[in-house]
């Protein structure tokens, strides 16, 4: 799925308190597990459903992964939004341009 | 333990030129936003027959149904003819009055001459609350109309 989407990604309870750990600064995966009850794979796989998402991105240091919150979060919503008015305001444009044209006219 | 995630996405920003004079464009973009609007882009049950933004602060901006019924996108915020409207936009599946996506669609209508009109548009969506995107995730009648859109727009690329 090329989509990771945003919305569905937090919906997991355990994803959510991965983004928790994130909101006081870009921290590696090592630190974020040893925060929660959560084994070191599971966090690296939740952060990786969560970057899908467009929610955190990675940055590496050396060999380590540092994971932040990605200040565009929500990148598919966005990219929905971005589209939609799009179109929306191509509509409006035709629309405007072609009551000035048509009728209305004094 | 559980305090709710916020997320401040970047705002979405458009830009077009219209060819009407700037008093027209406020028109068309607000008193006869159901003309324009695309009717594929509703997201209640029942198909759209109009959309209305009530010319006022504190209106409400709607859609009726072909069935009759009405749902509240969000209301008017800033009313200013003929150079700004500010919508706020709660935007869910059902477009239902919740904190799930408080959005707000500022759009200023500048004129660049008699006949020409540049409408700036910014989408902003305010803090997402994980959890109540939970909690409409969950919900029976939850995301599952938005992401079905959303779905469809992706796939056509």
């Amino acid at each position: 799925m090329a989509y990771g989407i945003a919305l569905v990604a937090l919906a997991d309870p355990t994803r959510r308190r991965v983004m928790e750990q994130l909101r006081s600064g870009p921290k590696p995966v090592g630190e974020i597990a040893r925060r929660i009850p959560v084994s070191r794979p599971a966090v690296s796989q939740h952060l990786k459903v969560l970057k899908e998402a467009g929610l955190v991105r990675e940055e590496r240091r050396g060999t380590r992964h540092i994971y932040e919150i990605d200040p565009e979060g929500l990148g598919p919503l966005r990219a929905w939004l971005d589209r939609l008015w799009d179109s929306a305001l191509a509509a409006f444009k035709a629309e405007a341009e072609k009551s000035e044209s048509e009728g209305e006219k004094q | 333990m559980n305090a709710p995630v916020k997320i401040t996405p970047a705002p979405v920003r458009k830009s077009i030129r219209v060819n009407a004079p700037r008093a027209r464009a406020f028109e068309v973009f607000t008193t006869r936003f159901g003309t324009w609007w695309p009717k594929t882009h509703h997201i209640a049950a029942a198909e759209m027959k109009d959309a209305v933004i009530e010319p006022r602060a504190g209106g409400r901006w709607y859609e009726k149904g072909v069935d009759g019924s009405e749902c509240d996108w969000g209301k008017v915020l800033v009313w200013e003819p003929p150079s700004r409207v500010v919508l706020s936009w709660h935007l869910n599946s059902q477009f239902k009055v919740d904190d799930a996506v408080d959005s707000e669609v500022d759009v200023r209508f500048i004129a660049e001459s008699a006949d020409s009109t540049r409408v700036e548009l910014e989408h902003r969506l305010t803090a997402v609350d994980g959890e109540a995107i939970r909690a409409q995730v969950d919900a029976p009648n939850g995301w599952s109309g938005l992401l079905a859109l959303y779905a469809q727009s992706a796939s056509r690329g």
